[in-house]
This record gives structure tokens, C-alpha cells and sequence, in this order.
């Protein structure tokens, strides 16, 4: 098994453990958690492509990574805040009780 | 240069962080576990220290380093490294030395908190990245265990988080040393767009042996500012002195100092006196070459140029004499203690600027011996006394507290600068010698030496307060002396805080001649003897008033105003409050930052709410012309059409639960649903 098979085995386990704590989780950070985990595992494949692909010495990868580390950290700062407005609505951030928005 | 060993440097910041790594995996209860490797770690580090202090002092001139890659992009190559000089190693002996002593006082000192486990995380952590920051070949890498040491200290001063006030100064430092690492970061930057390079030492290529400083000097910044020129040396280590100021509690920075001591003594101690105070002390040195090469510039273009140096001397000078006047006012402990160590890292910021490194490097190794001592002792104090930390209510301890009192005695004897014996009156000399020999003013010298009658008052003032007297509270009657894992430790820093000095003295100048790489001629003691005596009497003079003042007149009770109180009793209240400088800040830049969102605020309600709002009248009154029109023509067709369409919403709305789980499952399963859908029918 070469390297890009090891780096895109681990990036799935990352994804997988993203995914079970964003599904399975009932707590509003932990899903957000398990979220950037998955942005990361997306991340690690770029930066394996890129590694083992036709033009490793271009630095798109690092410059794609980069990127979306920007967007993710945003991103968490947006969802931090929702956190804390949902704590400030109802004094808890458990995903189950915040179904106010139902149709 | 490479011998081998540098290129295994990192092993003593790495020791300490693997403690870190297994204190953070260690659960709650396993107290033994987590200490044991803090202790381990940071021996461990000590022996590679002292190992490696021996290999620098073979040769004190050469700056053993070892370089390494750490990535490239594209054609930039980004490259760290070890650098091994005595400066480094001194350093690196010292904290690893007296953070193990703390280390095992903490072991006393927290053993009834819940967190004991994670407490110690942390402190490996911060003795980790501290060490790394000492054996950084590379401004880049020295930056990055900059901001970790930053990072150690947030959470150390706000380990008891639960208290707000413990929090919020945890906040206050962070922000505060923020503001000066930015104009550290930005000189950083600007080093690297000049030279492309980051590296301290690199076999002639580097910052220091190569020929870049040169060029920073020669080139000029077109803008002048008051009639003064800039060259860009002088322009890039004033930004990066900035971080400095920030990191070492230097005035305008200083606010946050004396907050800090909300985190438990042992982290006074050991962050916010001894070490990472003296990290901006240390950073100026490191780049020492950097900061004093605009010193042969006297005018550019016509214009006088000012020296980056002369900064450093004034902003030391101001911080030396402004700390010294706050602490005679406070009662809290360690907060006198807080106050002063600003004033003593201004004593060796205006040794730098003054000229003499190696008397700040010399006054920075002594002070972290008997600072620590001090701490460790006001540690030793609040813990037997109930957690009680007001001097007031103290006193009378000298008789229950016997060994914390002696060695608490001697750290202050060694902070006031009592002749010959201490290790303070020698570096402190050092430093007074390199001020009255600094050609451009005489202010740093009358500066320091005000400090020398104020550091010797306020220290009387502590020391007859809280140990002679009578005991002015429940809690200070009924204090017992501290366990021996928290007295053991103290003798072995007052037994440091007396015997260094005398690496040092003017008759046998060792330290001096290893850490400048160049032998020291010894001097003898009557040489400059004059200012010697003029710095005696001054001492004599503050512990006399002192002794005059709290000694012999002792407080009554917890109530009774403090002498100065009496005579004076709007000026101590202003000295009380730091010189009210917490309330100029809150009044200006708080004020400023608050006028931001309000105007932000004003605008988006007055000017765009009023733009919005017109629109939204023009499409109401288009709507009302539309409504009559309708009303009268094509609703009922459409009613029933839109009856169906309201049904089908109903229907979907159901599945419209709120629950995000939901969502996301089905956002799940639709996404594996669309990956089947592309391997196996992608094709057709």
C-alpha cells in the first residue's frame, strides 16, 4: 500500500469520526466539532492529491488548504455565535430541544 | 557551526511538552501520574541544559546552531533551528532550574484543587514552549513559543475561571500582550520582506553573520517624523521591541501585570516573575545586534536620527520608577510584588538600552532566583494563612513562619539591594555602573537610582507588615508553617538568591566574560566605588524610612490607616490605584472602541433604515394601486388554484420538524445515495 492510499485511509477515518460526532452528538459544539473534522479530512485529501499528484511542486494544494482554513475558521466563528444565541434563547445548546424553527 | 549536539537542542523544550502530552491525557484523579511526569519532564530538560551549558561555555564566542527545513512553497524554503550560545544556555539552566523548584512547590501549594492534574499540563506546557523560545535560531520559530508562552500564561491566569475576576484578567493579558505582539509580527514580516531571511545564525548567511544588517542600515524610511529620521534597523527593532514591551509588562503595556496574580502563586511565580516576564528581556538581547547597529548613525539626510536603543533605555527608565512609586501604595501581597517586578524589568530594559546586555541578562538570572523566592514565600504565606492575602490584615507571622520568614527576609534583602551579601545589589550595580557610563542623558541613572531608596522602602513597608507585629486576623493567628515540599524549595532558591551575585561581581566578572564571549578585565571593588556608596546610602536611606515608618510604630488592627494614608491621603489613593492608569485606558481607547459599534449602530438605523424604508413606501404604494387593481379582477380564479398549493405546503411542512439531526441524516444518506448513483451509474 503506498502513501496516498495511508494519507486517503486516514482522511476517511478522519471523515467518518466527523460524521458520527456531527450525526450522533447531541451537543451543538460537539456537532460543529465534528464538522470542522470533516472540513480537515477534505483538507488532508487536497494536500495528498497535491503531494502525490502530476504537479507537487506548483503549491496549489497548500494555497487550496489554506484557503479553506480561512473559510473553516469564519465559519466556526459564525457558528460559535450561534451557539451562544441559542444558549442566550434557551439556556441550553442541545440540537434536539432547538426545533423552534419547525414547519 | 555544528558539533552534533545542537542538532538534539530541541530535545529540552520537547521533554517538557511530552509531560504536557501526558498530563492532558491523565484523568482527573491521577494526580501522582501527572505531577510525576511535570517533575520528570522538567529534570529531564535541567540535565540537557546544564549539559549544554557546559558544551557553550567551551567555546563562548561561536553560536553553535543547527538548521532545518520546515516546508517549502513553491521556491521559498521556510527553515528553523537550534542555536546554542551562553546566553541561551543560561537561560535555559535558569528556568529549567527554578521552574523545577516551582514545580515542586506547586505539589504543596495546589494539593486541595480538583484540577491538580491539569494544572501541571499546563505548566510543562509553559515550561516547553519558554524553553523553545530560549534555543530558537530562527525569529519565526522564537515567535511561535512567543505566542505559546502567551497561551500558557491566559491559561494559568485563568485556571480558577470560575471566579469572574480570575477570567477576566486571564482576557486582560491576553488582549494586552496582543496589542504588542502585533507590532512584533508586523517588524517580523518586515525583517524577512528585507533580508529573506529569519534565521539568527546560518553560517554567514544569517541575520547576525551575514552582511544583512548592514543594508537595513544604510536604507532610509523617506517619511520624518518631528524633524528625527528612521533608518530601517531602527524602524524594524522599535516594532519588534514592541512585542517587548508587551510580553515583559513595560509601560504603556504594563496594565495587565499586576491583574495576573489572580492565578494561583505558583504561576505568579513562575510566569509572571521569573520567566516569561524576562522573555522580552531575552528576545531584546537575542537580537542585541539588530537593535544597536543604528548606534554609529548620528543624522541622516540632515535630519538627527533617533536610536532605537534610546527608546529602550527611556521606556525602561519610565517603567523602573513608575513601578517602584505604585508598589509603596498596595496591600494586596502579591500585587506589591507584581509592581514590583515591573520595576526590576525596567531596570533591565534600561540596562539594554543603555548599552550593557550582559548586566540585563546578569540582574534577569538573580532577579528570577529571588523573585521566585518571593513569590514561592507570599505562596507559602497565603497558603498557611487562610488564603488571606491582605497586608493589613497579616502580621506578627515571623515567630509561626519560621523558615518561610528567613528565606522570605533574604529574598527581600537580595530585591532591596543590601551591599555584598546578595546577589541583587551586584547585578543591580552592574546596571547603575552601565547608566552613569551612557553619554546621552543622565535620566536613566537618576531614574534607577530613585527606584533604589523606593525598592528598599516598599519592601520594608511588606516585609514589617506582614511578619512583625501582632496578627490582625483570625486567619493570620492561627497560620502554621508549610509543609517541607514547600519550604525545600524555598531554601534552595534563597541559597540561589545569595550565591549567584557572585558570579558577577567586578572583582571576578566570569559571567560577564562567558556571556559576551570576550574576557572581562576584573575591576577593583573601589573602582566607580563612589556611585557604589551614593547606591548604599540610598538603600540605607529607604530601609531606615521604612523601618522608621512600619517597625516601630506597628499597625493596631486590620483598619487602622496606613502611615502614609495619614499624611497623605489622596496621593496614596492615587498611587493605590496604579496612577489610575487602568481608568485612562477605559476612558479613552474603551471609550473609542465603544463610539465604534454605536456609530456603526446610528448609521445603519439612520441613514440605510432611512433608504430602506423609502423603498419599502415606494413598493407599498405600488402595492396598494396593485391590490385594488386585483381585488376587483383575478382573485377568484386564483383562490382556488393557491387552496391546492396551500395543502401540498401543509403536507410538506410536516416533515419540516426543527430537529437538525434529522437534517443532517438525511443529508447523509442522500449524499451516500448520490456516490453509489455516481461509481456504479455514473457511467450510463
Amino acid at each position: 500500500m503506498n502513501t496516498l492510499q495511508l494519507c486517503l485511509i486516514l482522511s476517511g477515518l478522519v471523515f467518518g469520526i466527523g460524521l458520527a460526532a456531527a450525526l450522533a452528538r447531541s451537543s451543538a459544539i460537539l456537532v460543529l466539532l465534528g464538522v470542522e473534522l470533516m472540513l480537515n479530512a477534505a483538507n488532508l485529501n487536497f494536500i495528498a492529491f497535491w503531494r502525490f499528484g502530476p504537479a507537487p511542486e506548483a503549491g496549489t494544494g497548500v494555497l487550496f488548504v489554506l484557503f479553506a482554513i480561512a473559510v473553516a475558521a469564519s465559519e466556526a466563528a459564525v457558528g460559535l455565535a450561534l451557539v451562544i444565541a441559542l444558549y442566550r434563547h434557551q439556556k441550553s445548546i442541545r440540537l434536539q430541544e432547538a426545533t423552534r424553527l419547525r414547519g | 557551526m555544528n558539533d552534533g549536539f545542537t542538532a538534539h537542542l530541541w530535545l529540552i523544550p520537547a521533554l517538557p511538552l511530552a509531560a504536557a502530552a501526558i498530563g492532558a491525557l491523565t484523568p482527573r484523579n491521577g494526580r501522582a501520574v501527572a505531577a510525576g511526569a511535570a517533575i520528570a519532564g522538567i529534570l529531564a530538560s535541567l540535565a540537557v541544559s546544564i549539559a549544554s551549558l557546559a558544551i557553550a561555555l567551551r567555546a563562548p564566542a561561536a553560536h553553535l546552531h543547527s538548521n532545518f527545513s520546515w516546508f517549502d512553497l513553491g521556491a521559498a524554503q521556510v527553515r528553523l533551528g537550534w542555536l546554542l550560545d551562553p546566553l541561551t544556555a543560561f537561560m535555559a539552566v535558569m528556568v529549567a532550574f527554578v521552574g523545577m523548584l516551582i514545580f515542586v512547590f506547586s505539589v504543596g501549594y495546589m494539593r486541595e484543587d480538583r484540577n491538580f492534574a491539569r494544572f501541571f499540563c499546563f505548566l510543562s506546557l509553559f515550561a516547553a514552549a519558554m524553553l523553545g523560545l530560549l534555543v530558537a535560531n530562527s525569529l519565526l520559530l522564537l515567535f511561535i513559543c512567543w505566542e505559546g508562552v502567551g497561551l500558557a500564561s491566559y491559561l494559568l491566569i485563568g485556571f480558577w475561571f470560575e471566579k469572574p475576576e480570575a477570567a477576566a484578567a486571564a482576557k486582560k493579558a491576553f488582549i494586552t500582550t496582543r496589542i504588542g505582539d502585533l507590532g512584533f509580527l508586523l517588524g517580523m514580516v518586515w525583517l524577512y520582506n528585507s533580508t529573506g531571511t529569519l534565521l539568527f545564525y546560518d553560517g554567514g548567511h544569517g541575520l547576525f553573520d551575514g552582511g544583512q544588517l548592514g543594508l537595513l542600515n544604510a536604507h532610509l524610511i523617506p517619511a520624518t517624523f518631528l524633524g528625527l529620521a528612521l533608518p530601517l534597523s531602527a524602524a524594524i527593532s522599535l516594532l519588534l521591541f514592541c512585542g517587548a514591551v508587551g510580553k515583559s509588562g513595560q509601560f504603556p503595556l504594563h496594565v495587565w501585570l499586576p491583574d495576573a496574580m489572580e492565578g494561583p502563586t505558583p504561576v505568579s511565580a513562575l510566569i509572571h516573575a521569573a520567566t516569561m516576564v524576562a522573555a522580552g528581556v531575552f528576545l531584546v538581547a537575542r537580537i542585541y545586534p539588530l537593535m544597536s547597529i543604528d548606534q554609529a548613525l548620528t543624522a541622516i539626510g540632515g535630519h538627527p536620527s533617533i536610536h532605537a536603543l534610546s527608546v529602550v533605555a527611556a521606556v525602561g527608565a519610565i517603567t523602573a520608577l513608575l513601578g517602584a512609586v505604585i508598589a509603596v501604595a498596595q496591600n494586596d501581597i502579591k500585587r506589591i510584588l507584581a509592581f514590583s517586578t515591573i520595576s526590576q524589568l525596567g531596570y533591565m530594559m534600561l540596562a539594554l538600552g543603555v548599552g550593557s546586555w550582559v548586566a540585563a541578562i546578569f540582574h534577569l538570572l538573580t532577579h528570577a532566583f529571588f523573585k521566585a523566592l518571593l513569590f514561592l514565600g507570599a505562596g507559602s504565606v497565603i497558603a498557611s494563612a487562610h488564603h488571606e492575602k491582605d497586608i493589613r490584615r497579616l502580621g506578627g507571622l515571623a515567630r509561626r513562619l519560621r523558615v518561610t520568614f528567613a528565606t522570605f527576609a533574604i529574598g527581600m534583602m537580595a530585591l532591596s539591594g543590601v551591599p555584598f551579601l546578595f546577589s541583587g545589589f551586584w547585578s543591580k550595580e552592574a546596571i547603575l555602573h552601565a547608566a552613569a557610563a551612557w553619554s546621552v542623558s543622565r535620566l536613566p541613572l537618576c531614574a534607577g537610582l530613585a527606584a533604589v531608596v523606593l525598592t528598599a522602602f516598599y519592601m520594608t513597608r511588606l516585609i514589617c507588615e506582614v511578619f512583625l507585629g501582632s496578627p490582625r486576623s483570625e486567619s493570620a493567628s492561627h497560620a502554621h508553617e508549610s509543609p517541607a515540599v514547600m519550604t525545600v524549595p524555598l531554601v534552595l532558591l534563597a541559597l540561589g538568591a545569595v550565591g549567584l551575585g557572585f558570579l558577577g561581581t567586578p572583582a571576578w566578572p566570569w559571567l560577564e566574560s562567558k556571556l559576551g564571549g570576550a574576557p572581562v578585565e576584573p575591576q577593583s571593588l573601589l573602582e566607580g566605588g563612589g556611585l557604589m556608596m551614593l547606591s548604599i546610602f540610598l538603600v540605607a536611606i529607604g530601609l531606615g524610612s521604612g523601618w522608621a515608618l512600619y517597625a516601630r510604630r506597628a499597625r493596631a488592627n486590620a483598619g487602622a490607616p496606613d502611615p502614609i494614608e495619614e499624611r497623605t491621603p489622596r496621593l496614596f489613593a492615587f498611587l493605590a490605584a496604579g496612577l489610575r492608569i487602568d481608568e485612562f485606558y477605559a476612558a479613552s481607547f474603551g471609550r473609542l472602541i465603544d463610539a465604534l459599534p454605536a456609530l456603526a449602530a446610528a448609521l445603519d438605523r439612520r441613514v440605510w433604515g432611512g433608504c430602506v424604508d423609502f423603498v419599502a413606501g415606494l413598493g407599498n404604494f405600488a402595492g396598494l394601486v396593485n391590490r385594488e387593481a386585483d381585488e376587483s379582477g383575478l382573485n377568484a380564479g386564483f383562490n382556488s388554484a393557491s387552496e391546492s398549493l396551500r395543502s401540498s405546503g401543509r403536507a410538506y411542512s410536516s416533515r419540516q420538524t426543527g430537529e437538525v439531526h434529522g437534517y443532517l441524516r438525511a443529508l447523509a444518506v442522500a449524499f451516500v445515495v448520490l456516490a453509489f448513483l455516481a461509481i456504479w451509474g455514473g457511467g450510463q
